[in-house]
């Protein structure tokens, strides 16, 4: 269990094993809270995150996930940045495509956490890696 | 490793999930329910997930599979509870859960797999009852 208040600025997971996807939702749960999110944006904004730390350990072949708490200067936010040092992904519309896997998934993960947030930018680069920064403001 | 305990109330199975599962203890329950049903024998499974605070696509597709894998081994699977911001967020994620049936709560599941049961075994004593015709 993580006892983070969410009032530092920002904290660090990496993403080695199952047990790490479980610690970045329950992480980002409690930084949902703590910024007010409603219950909903809370449920899309952990679905999300589960969604991209998976892909991370999966295909990125580990990496980490940076959860922060963010302000526009209107209204606070949660932001979470995944790294990874992977293979980087060679064709992203296809990649962000409802039902594009390579890995025997259904495809939805990429291109469902992308509706679930309100910001979504990836930046990926074969043999190097990808990371992928999603951002969820109040309303 | 954490495990989600089947239990065996009557003749259904009941899953209540009420931790936040790793994928291994997702698709160990998978296992462990499919030997469950085999073991009991049992026509009726429910998985409750009032739990759970969000579904993924990893969790709703054990669902998708422990419904089908019931189904091939003559059990009928309904999953019960699911929180309304859940349902939401599956949507809006893609994950529209075909073949999964669903109920508000455990009573209604139950009544649900009674009624699917009853039919069932109606249907079954009209074969029994009606030679084959052969239409062509
Ligand atoms: N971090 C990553 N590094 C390399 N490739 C990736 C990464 N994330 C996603 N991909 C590629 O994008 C594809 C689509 O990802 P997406 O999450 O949408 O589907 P999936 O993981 O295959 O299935 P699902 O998430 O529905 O279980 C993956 O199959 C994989 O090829
Ligand atoms: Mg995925």
């Amino acid at each position: 269990m993580t006892t983070w208040d969410g009032a530092a600025a920002a904290e660090r997971v990496a993403i080695i094993s199952d047990q790490d996807v479980v610690r970045v939702r329950q992480l980002v749960r409690t930084l949902a809270v703590a910024v007010k999110l409603s219950l909903v944006d809370q449920t899309k904004i952990v679905t999300a995150a589960s969604e991209l730390a998976r892909n991370t350990l999966v295909y990125g072949g580990g990496g980490n996930a940076e959860v922060s708490r963010v302000d526009n200067g209107r209204k606070p936010g949660i932001r979470i940045v995944f790294a990874d040092e992977g293979p980087g992904i060679p064709d992203l519309d296809l990649a962000l495509t409802d039902g594009y896997t390579t890995g025997g998934g259904m495809g939805l993960g990429l291109s469902g956490a992308r509706r679930l947030v309100d910001e979504f930018e990836i930046d990926t680069e074969v043999g190097k890696g990808t990371t992928i920064s999603v951002t969820k403001w109040c309303r | 490793m954490e495990r989600v305990p089947v239990l065996k109330i009557g003749d259904i199975l009941l899953v209540s999930i009420q931790i936040d599962m790793e994928d291994q203890v997702a698709l160990q329950l998978q296992e462990d329910l499919a030997d469950k049903i085999v073991v009991t024998g049992c026509h009726g499974v429910i998985i409750d997930i009032s739990a759970l605070d969000i579904v993924d696509s990893f969790v709703g597709r054990t669902l998708a599979t422990i419904a089908s894998v019931s189904k091939v081994l003559d059990a009928d699977t309904v999953v019960v509870g699911m929180r309304p911001a859940v349902a939401i967020t599956l949507v809006e994620l893609g994950l529209s859960l075909p073949g999964i049936r669903t109920a508000l709560n455990v009573e209604l599941g139950m009544k649900l797999l009674a009624q699917e049961r009853e039919q069932y075994e109606l249907d079954l004593e009209d074969e029994d009852e009606e030679p084959a015709v052969s239409t062509r």
